[in-house]
């Protein structure tokens, strides 16, 4: 008896705590909520037409209506996303490791850089529609120049932040250079690589809807050029509302990928003192 | 063991003016001798160790190690700094072999070494933790074993319990002290307390600040092992004194010359 009135005691404040997490988390749910019957009740008391402002429920039904082309403009847009955002980590990493690598390099690289991205990309669009053809490549590439700037600047920053005494650990070891960048740049630099993959990955998928604005014949950039050429205004809002979601789900799985594999950059020591 | 002569060392700083960090410092430190290094902020100290170390080398002057003339980095070498500078990403275990990593030598057969250190003092059970879940004391203890695992025959330690709470503070120097029993090094140890240093000596050497230069050069005669009980005792109140002395009437004739 005893210890199982241990244990409710245990309990308690367990279960209590529960219900305070739980709480907390409804919280958005429920402004968001009250958010869109405000919205959905202001279109109708107000009689506002669908190609003004569509009501929720309007939004919903006409992109539910047509869900297999919604799905594929989908997958369209994330093909877009997943390859420019592949193409800017699989050469901003090493060419972070090249900047860093000396000053001489830094002092040539770095005005290109920062040249390519003073560029507006959106204006770069159409050029690369004519150098590249009507094809996927400018989306590609669009994606790619809007989020590879980020990451190479904050992996380079990370790549110079370790502190000089593991630096000084690594010379005393004699180690060479690339067992220094291995064993000591690359893991220190890591919690910046991922400051750089969140600002990147939100990135890319402004950078696909542009390519698809510019030159497309599928994706959720083209299903909103297209629907508000027709004043379908609640499929366009449907894509927007897909967008805004994909954004949210990619941010979170960068997040949820350092917290699986590189715990000690979450809650890191090194920047409390 | 570790002998330096007429050693300067002149820093540009970022305005382009030179700073003297060390004016024509002469030291010797004997093999498995216990050295420390006591002065105000600024006098040098670090820039010391890191020449020992070849970290950097003197703008004037020679630095052999036995015998043979410093020139480079030095494998023979254990370094602690202030922090314990432990890998974040590495469990204990991993940080302490990280020198031989970086060295290049296979790490499989020193692995039980490493436990035996981290056994040493006091961290047996915890080597898969990682540094952020271990306290600065403890994170401290592993820096030690890192500096220890591949057997140097010189420790340097720059204000290794300068970060640590008073009463971890002790702890640790007792800790080293025990250590330095049980494995004789030669240890060239900065602080800037002067019990820690009369505590830990053979030798206690004064400095004073910009330039760096060394004052006095005192014996430290106490009976090992020491512990904490002898600071009450005449004699290290005596050798406390004279340390004491010779960094502040220093620091008084160097302000008369200004």
């Amino acid at each position: 008896m005893r210890a199982d009135d241990v244990d409710d005691d245990d309990d308690l404040p367990d279960r209590r705590a529960t219900l305070a997490r739980l709480a907390r988390a409804s919280v958005p749910w429920i402004s968001i909520g009250v958010l869109l019957l405000a919205w959905e009740l202001c279109v109708r008391g107000f009689r506002i037409p669908d190609y003004l402002l569509p009501a929720p429920s309007e939004v919903w039904s006409q992109t539910w209506a047509l869900k297999a082309a919604v799905a594929g403009h989908t997958l369209a847009t994330l093909k877009t996303i997943a390859f420019g955002f592949g193409l800017a980590v699989a050469i901003s990493l090493p060419l972070a490791v090249l900047v860093t690598s000396s000053p001489a390099v830094a002092a040539t690289v770095y005005p290109v850089l920062v040249l390519v991205q003073s560029v507006p990309k959106v204006a770069l669009a159409p050029v690369l529609v004519v150098a590249l053809g009507a094809n996927e490549m400018p989306r590609i590439v669009v994606t790619f120049l809007v989020c590879f700037f980020p990451l190479v600047i904050s992996v380079a920053a990370g790549l110079l932040s370790v502190p000089s005494e593991y630096i000084e650990l690594c010379r005393s070891c004699r180690a060479s250079r690339w067992r220094e960048l291995v064993r000591v740049r690359m893991p220190c630099a890591v919690p910046f690589l991922f400051s750089g993959l969140k600002v990147a990955i939100t990135l890319s998928v402004v950078g696909a809807v542009v390519g698809e604005f510019v030159a497309a014949d599928e994706g959720l950039g083209y299903l909103i050029q297209s629907s508000t050429a027709f004043f379908k205004t609640p499929l366009a809002f449907g894509a927007i509302v897909i967008l805004a979601l994909i954004g949210i789900v990619l941010f979170q799985a960068v997040v949820a990928i350092e917290r699986a594999f590189f715990p000690w950059s979450v809650s890191d020591e090194r920047f409390r003192d | 063991m570790i002998r330096l002569q007429g050693i300067s060392q002149v820093f540009r700083s970022r305005d382009g003016a030179r700073v003297a960090a060390l004016d024509d410092v002469d030291l010797s430190v004997a093999s498995e001798q216990f050295a420390c290094i006591v002065g105000p902020s600024g006098c040098g100290k670090s820039t010391l160790l890191r020449l020992v170390a070849g970290l950097i080398a003197p703008t004037r002057g020679t630095i052999e190690v036995g015998g043979r003339r410093v020139d480079g980095p030095r494998e023979d070498v254990g370094i602690v700094f202030q922090k314990p500078t432990l890998f974040p990403w590495a469990s204990v275990l991993e940080n302490v072999l990280m020198p031989l990593k970086l060295m290049g030598r296979p790490t499989a057969s020193h692995r039980q070494r490493a436990m035996d250190l981290l056994e040493m003092v006091g961290l047996g059970g915890f080597e898969t933790r990682l540094p952020g879940e271990l306290s600065g004391g403890m994170q401290q203890r592993a820096a030690i074993c890192r500096a220890l695992i591949h057997d140097p025959p010189i420790l340097l330690m720059d204000e290794p319990f300068g970060a640590l709470d008073a009463l971890t503070r002790e702890e640790m120097t007792l800790e080293l002290l025990s250590i330095w029993q049980e494995r004789r090094k030669t240890i060239v140890f900065v602080t800037h307390s002067i019990t820690e240093a009369v505590l830990l000596a053979d030798k206690v050497v004064v400095m004073s600040a910009r330039p760096g230069r060394i004052v006095s050069d005192l014996d430290v005669a106490l009976p090992r092992p020491r512990s904490f009980a002898q600071e009450g005792l005449p004699e290290f109140q005596a050798v406390a004194a004279s340390v004491r002395a010779s960094i502040f009437s220093r620091r008084k004739g160097g302000a008369d010359a200004r």
